[in-house]
């Protein structure tokens, strides 16, 4: 499916300038956030999904160093297509997304100290996280920097919509809070809705219950929209 | 170009340049951020010696970083039998010196926890602080829970005996079961719990929540029992150390 995205033609003699957002172009940025969205229609990135979704702020920060790096990564390759050895192409991919991952490690550490504690070990996760290769792969190594800029931009922010549904539910539930902000009261004082004997629900801190609402998400999903259905 | 792009030259060489280039960025990057990475680290360490004295629970890192000479009178390294060791003892007059071994600062807790397995061969910083006239001695205390790393920095009052405050971190607990450590409620509920009863040291308790508490235990976390007793072992094995150290100083 991700293949199908238009490969943008290189003719040299007659090239007619494309507009910036024509519909083709548009359709990059569109298309993953909802038919082709990278989490729950191509099923990928979907550890990070499980793992960072605990609190909606861990989930956000993800999300834009995932956007950070995607971006960079996308439009790197996309300028070295013409050079890149064909045989060691995922070597180059993987060393480019590499030294993204680190950057953006780095930079956290230096001057978002508090959001680089929390996210810990993730940072380092988005060098296997399956969207950026992918992206790399697919779409950037054949086409030029604005299409490849525009394919990033789509993919994070559909990486990035799924997180952050999920994260809402896992935080509401699990603790009781959006974004550290107490919303059913306080549970160890047994105000708002725990003094009427409501519990947080512990299973939603943990990874599985990402999967069931991942699930739920993709159930809505094509139920809102019959293309997606396989039907074999 | 015409260079055939199947070559093996062309293929080494594009990996050469690459891996150069890309190299030579990271090391710049790395080197250019260090500065800032370093004070963040010393800071959040100042702060959490603050934040366990009374009353200074909100100092925020950066302020810790300026306002820590005020409250950190003296420090000093002890051994493992609560004794002294030779030239660590500093006043806040010598300023803080990470790169200096005698410098109660300088003991990365976290690598000696790891690399001397003996707990009688490591070192025990302590951190003598003055809080509206009151003396408080900051113990940090090392340990592990689920997944890594759990550590924490207690307040003990001029007594050895009551513990006046408490700041917990870790690592990468399970956040909502064993990173609670780190929230107020269960910090909180060190401050006036007693290490010492009429036989000697006593170490704190902590126990599955809902039973009654004593004076020497305090509530766990639900879902976080391996970091909770991280906790506990962490406290048990490293304040009688700093307790016999308080003591004789206030017998002599």
């Amino acid at each position: 499916m991700a293949e199908e995205t238009v490969i943008v033609e290189e003719k040299k003699e007659v090239r007619e300038r494309e507009p910036l957002f024509s519909k083709k172009n548009k359709k990059l940025i569109t298309d993953p956030l909802d038919e082709n969205n990278p989490v729950t229609i191509q099923v990928l990135g979907i550890c990070s999904a499980l793992a960072v979704t605990v609190q909606m702020k861990a989930a956000v920060v993800m999300s834009i160093s995932v956007l950070f790096v995607l971006l960079m990564a996308n439009i790197s390759v996309s300028l070295m297509r013409n050079l890149i050895p064909n045989r060691i192409r995922i070597i180059v991919q993987l060393v480019v997304v590499a030294s993204l991952v680190i950057i953006v490690d780095q930079v956290l550490k230096a001057y978002l100290y508090d959001v680089s504690k929390e996210l810990s070990v993730f940072v380092g996760l988005i060098i296997t996280n399956c969207i950026i290769m992918g992206r790399l792969e697919a779409f950037a190594l054949g086409n030029k920097v604005w299409p490849s800029t525009l394919d990033a931009l789509g993919n994070s922010i559909g990486y990035a919509m799924v997180l952050v549904v999920v994260s809402f539910f896992k935080e509401l539930f699990g603790s009781g809070k959006l974004f550290g902000m107490e919303i059913f009261g306080n549970a160890t004082e047994g105000t708002g809705l725990y003094a009427m004997g409501y519990m947080d629900n512990g299973l939603m801190l943990l990874p599985p219950s990402s999967l069931i609402i991942v699930a739920i998400y993709i159930w809505v999903q094509k139920m809102r929209n019959p293309n997606l259905i396989e039907t074999h | 170009m015409a260079v055939n792009k199947d070559s093996n030259a062309y293929t080494v060489t594009f990996a050469v340049i690459l891996v150069i280039v890309v190299g030579g960025l990271l090391a710049f990057i790395s080197n250019g951020l260090k500065p800032l990475q370093d004070k963040n680290l010393k800071n959040e360490k100042k702060q959490y010696i603050l934040n366990c004295l009374p009353g200074n629970k909100s100092i925020s890192r950066d302020q810790a970083g300026t306002e820590f000479a005020n409250f950190v009178k003296e420090r000093v390294i002890l051994n493992y039998n609560g004794e002294e060791l030779d030239n660590t003892f500093m006043s806040s007059d010598q300023l803080l010196d990470d790169k200096n071994p005698n410098d109660a600062f300088s003991i990365d807790l976290l690598k000696e926890y790891k690399t001397i397995s003996k707990k009688e061969e490591r070192n025990y910083p302590l951190f003598i602080c003055q809080v509206d006239g009151e003396k408080y001695y900051v113990a940090p205390v090392m340990g592990k829970g689920l997944w890594a790393a759990v550590w924490g920095y207690i307040a003990l009052d001029e007594k050895g005996e009551k513990i006046a405050g408490a700041v917990f971190d870790h690592k990468s607990e399970t956040p909502g079961l064993g990173a609670e450590i780190s929230q107020d409620f269960f910090e909180d509920q060190f401050v006036g719990k007693l290490i010492s009863n009429e036989s000697g040291y006593k170490a704190i308790e902590v126990n599955k929540p809902g039973s009654p508490l004593n004076d020497y235990q305090v509530d766990g976390i639900s879902g976080g029992t391996f970091t909770s007793v991280g906790v506990e072992e962490m406290m048990e094995r490293t304040l009688s150390v700093y307790q016999k150290y308080i003591k004789n100083l206030n017998r002599s």
